[in-house]
């Protein structure tokens, strides 16, 4: 099945009702999506589905079809929220950091606290009480962080 | 440039943010089979008969015949075993292993155990089989109580809490040696090489390696022992690596969780608002094996008559036995449950004799000079006082309090420690290890301390490099493998930056002698390979009698005060956190960004141990075991947060700094239950659930 993987042509072969989860960290090798309940609610496996946030545990590998898929990955090592949950500890254990990244790059520039919250409410994180990720955020905000290319 | 007091970047936060670092799941081997685990599904009474309802070709198949060692997972009492033989002591207890290269294979095997069931004991207060004891004595409790001008009586419950980790429990057992080398999500290496010992024979090779950890909370303390040894078995057997991960419902299902508990106090008190005798009752509800309830339950009445001064104390607990999954490590270690209970009782011992609780707390609160419950002297690094006061000051707490009287708004407060480290004679028992060897351009540090989230090796290396006299960058830390790291002792108890970091330091200085100037770089080149290997030496002063638990049973204590302030909806019963004050006194924050991702994340910890986090148990069994139906805070849940932190040092820790993790946890809980009472709702249970704010309600 074709789809667009982090801007690049893909064609992967897995059963259509695979979990996109699966196929994207056993097929696909990228492990920088996590899953952390099966089952939607803690958001680990967040990606970005035609610009849209998805947990990934809850899609259909055919769903994907002809679309394009985001993830962590995708994001390279210098994107600016990458380096603002680096430095304003957004980051504790780590295993919520790329959903909530990927989460965060489909806010607007400017995004109150409130839009960041309501945004973020799907993204469970144990460590931080989330006030350090919303530092991040504004950091990256600050620096103009624009939207990730989807 | 010091790197200590500064928030240097933490050393594995690139990995983080980018995807790359790699957690159990994320590590494969060639070969690698997945691994499952058949478990019980009553609560009491044994197996009859077991089938294996599937062909069995392609299919490791385990049983405790299978174990060439001892069926005990080694850690306080030999009690528990890797795998039913016959007695079934509680629901989810491992059974059968299974292992299989395909995935849905091994999840569609069936399994048929018959049962001769039987009747169990559920609840603590009816059991009479008591897993632990503990008695603290102080001064003549009974004289004081009939002299008191008021005795106040109150008896406060707390319910089960999940550590809910975000990455579940897991690892991979992979056949090394004529042994196994272990990879996995795991709190405390050490635990793991004790147990696999016990599994395996004492001479079997063992080596435990931590992979990158999503979390733990004391939830990865003792489990990751039993999820080892289940793989170990399965990969002995197969041949082949074997990678058991739980889903979340298992994790939530079979796994330790805080312990509940039942705390009832009588309080005398003078009419001018002395308190003048405590007499404490503790009971917990251990589970189904010992595991870790003598010390959660030590802990918990250590710290159970609070931070106030009172010469007539008597504190009985006891850890009683249930037919439910062992209860086990969470943050806190049994202090915020007793934590709890005394600070919704001061609240109502300070109501009773007319006082303002700070006025009341304030009279109380424990200063250097003044000794605890087991006669520990408080010292200068006592901060009791000083962060009600910020507390009160930076929350606004007497105009708020006068203003919310009467409206659906309610603040309320508390005031709480933590003691460091192992308690007592522990960390003399431990005799910790840490080692420091050059490289050819720097400095490593090899300790079994893992990084869970916290900071760990971030916060040994600004240690380190400040008392080597080197840059943060030049200090790199080593994985956590038990073939190269020295026993630093578990990762438990706030003690890896006071404990373990203090062995650093002596081991950076110890180094930066021997190097006699030179930098690492130029020592390694003209001398070679360099490493100083040291032991803790606990401070001389500590004194502590196990026999009648008292004495020092702590090194230091840390310091907090929370205000909290909530919000009622009077058609729903739910109380929201509209606002959490945090002010804490822990030493010297070492990586203040580090040190307040602590506060802020075990204060939402607290906060959803206060109000949300419900665990349904029926009939020996966690009903809501999935993040549906146990939900912990969104960030829709948690609400802004003040945190202020306060340093007082502590003379032996590492530049000053005390124990902080656990300390976070154990206030919200009560500052939420007596903004409730401002209210004018008596609740004295945890979660305040709006089922229990609504009862609190109608008995009114």
């Amino acid at each position: 099945m074709r789809f667009t993987l982090n801007g690049k042509a893909a064609n992967v072969a897995a059963h259509p009702m695979a979990r996109l989860l699966d196929v994207l960290r056993e097929e696909c090798g990228l492990t920088g999506t996590k899953e952390g309940c099966g089952e939607g609610e803690c958001g680990a496996c967040t990606v970005l589905v035609d610009g849209e946030p998805v947990c990934a545990c809850l899609v259909p590998f055919a769903q994907v079809a002809d679309q394009r898929v985001v993830t962590i990955e995708g994001l390279g090592d210098g994107h600016p929220l990458q380096h603002h949950f680096l430095n304003e500890a957004g980051a504790q254990c780590g295993i919520c950091t790329p959903g909530m990244i990927m989460v965060a790059c489909t806010l607007p520039p400017n995004a109150s606290l409130d839009e960041i919250r309501t945004a973020l409410a799907g993204n469970l994180c144990r460590c931080t009480g989330y006030e350090a990720i919303y530092r991040a955020i504004a950091k990256a905000a600050e620096q103009g962080a624009a939207r990730v290319a989807t | 440039m010091a790197a200590v007091g500064t928030s240097v970047e933490r050393k594995d936060g690139l990995g983080k943010a980018t995807g790359r670092a790699l957690y159990a799941d994320d590590v494969a081997f060639p070969g690698m089979l997945y691994g499952r685990t058949i478990r019980t599904t009553i609560p009491r009474g044994r197996i009859r008969s077991m089938r294996l309802d599937f062909d069995a070709d392609g299919f490791t198949v385990v049983d405790y015949r299978d174990i060439p060692g001892k069926n005990i997972v080694a850690l306080i009492e030999p009690d528990q075993p890797f795998l039913v033989e016959r007695e079934v002591r509680h629901i989810a207890e491992p059974v059968l292993l299974l292992a299989h290269e395909d995935r849905e294979k091994l999840l569609g095997a069936n399994v048929v155990i018959e049962y001769d069931a039987e009747a169990p004991v559920l609840d603590p207060l009816v059991s009479t089989v008591t897993l632990k004891k503990v008695g603290i004595d102080k001064g003549d409790v009974d004289a004081a109580l009939a002299s008191a001008d008021l005795v106040v009586d109150g008896t406060y419950r707390t319910g089960h809490q999940e550590h809910v980790y975000i990455e579940p429990n897991g690892v991979i057992a992979v056949p090394e040696q004529n042994g196994i080398a272990v990879h996995g999500s795991i709190q405390c290496p050490f635990y793991v090489v004790k147990a696999m010992r016990s599994l395996l024979g004492p001479d079997a090779f063992v080596r435990v390696v931590q992979t990158e950890t999503g979390g733990g909370f004391g939830g990865k303390e003792e489990y990751p022992s039993m999820v080892s040894g289940h793989a170990a078995l399965l990969a002995l057997k197969s041949g082949r690596p074997v990678k058991i991960v739980y889903d979340r419902t298992e994790d939530m299902l079979a796994t330790t969780k805080r312990h509940p508990s039942i705390v009832r106090h009588r309080t005398g008190v003078s009419r001018d608002g002395r308190i003048v005798a405590m007499d404490v009752e503790v009971v917990m509800d251990g589970g189904a094996y010992v595991t870790l309830s003598p010390v959660v339950l030590s802990r918990g009445c250590i710290h159970a008559a609070g931070p106030y001064k009172c010469a007539n104390t008597r504190i009985r607990g006891r850890a009683m036995f249930t037919n439910t999954p062992p209860n086990g490590a969470f943050r806190g270690f049994g202090a915020p449950q007793t934590l709890f209970a005394v600070e919704a009782h001061i609240d109502r011992v300070a109501e009773a004799v007319g006082m303002d609780p700070v006025a009341f707390r304030e009279l109380n609160a424990l200063r250097p000079g003044d000794t605890t419950a087991t006669g520990q002297t408080m010292m200068g690094d006592c901060s009791a006082v000083e962060v009600l006061r910020e507390a009160v000051k930076r929350s606004d707490f007497a105009r708020k309090r006068a203003e919310y009287a009467g409206t659906g708004r309610g603040i309320g407060l508390s005031l709480f420690y933590h003691g460091a480290g192992f308690t007592g004679s522990g960390e003399v028992r431990l005799s910790s290890k840490a080692k420091l060897e050059l490289t050819p351009t720097g400095v490593r540090v090899l300790v079994s301390s893992t990084d869970i989230g916290q900071g760990t090796r971030t916060m040994h290396a600004q240690i380190v490099a400040d008392s080597l006299g080197v840059p943060y960058e030049a200090v790199e830390v080593a994985q956590p493998d038990t073939a190269l790291v020295p026993d630093s002792g578990p990762t438990v108890a706030s003690r890896t930056c006071m404990v373990v970091g203090k062995i650093l330091l002596q081991c950076a200085h110890e180094m930066r002698e021997k190097m006699r100037g030179l930098t690492p770089a130029e020592y390694f080149a003209q001398h070679g390979p360099l490493s100083v290997t040291r032991e803790h030496e606990p401070p001389t002063w500590i004194k502590w009698d196990d026999d009648t638990y008292s004495g020092d049973a702590y090194a230091t204590f840390a310091w907090g005060c929370n205000v909290a302030e909530v919000e009622i909806n009077r058609d729903t019963y739910e109380v929201r956190p509209t606002k959490l004050t945090a002010v804490l006194e822990i030493g010297k924050a070492i990586h203040p960004a580090l040190a307040r991702g602590q506060i802020e994340g075990g204060s939402a910890q607290g906060l959803g141990y206060a109000l949300i986090e419900h665990v349904v148990m029926q009939d020996g069994a966690m009903v809501n075991a999935s993040l549906t139906n146990y939900t912990i805070p969104t960030t829709l849940d948690t609400p802004e947060m003040d945190v202020a932190i306060l340093e007082n040092p502590y003379t032996d820790g590492p530049f000053g700094a005390k124990g902080l993790g656990e300390l976070p946890i154990d206030g919200p809980a009560p500052a939420v239950v007596n903004a409730i009472r401002h209210l004018g709702i008596d609740v004295r249970e945890i979660p305040a659930t709006p089922e229990l704010v609504m009862a609190a309600c109608d008995s009114r």
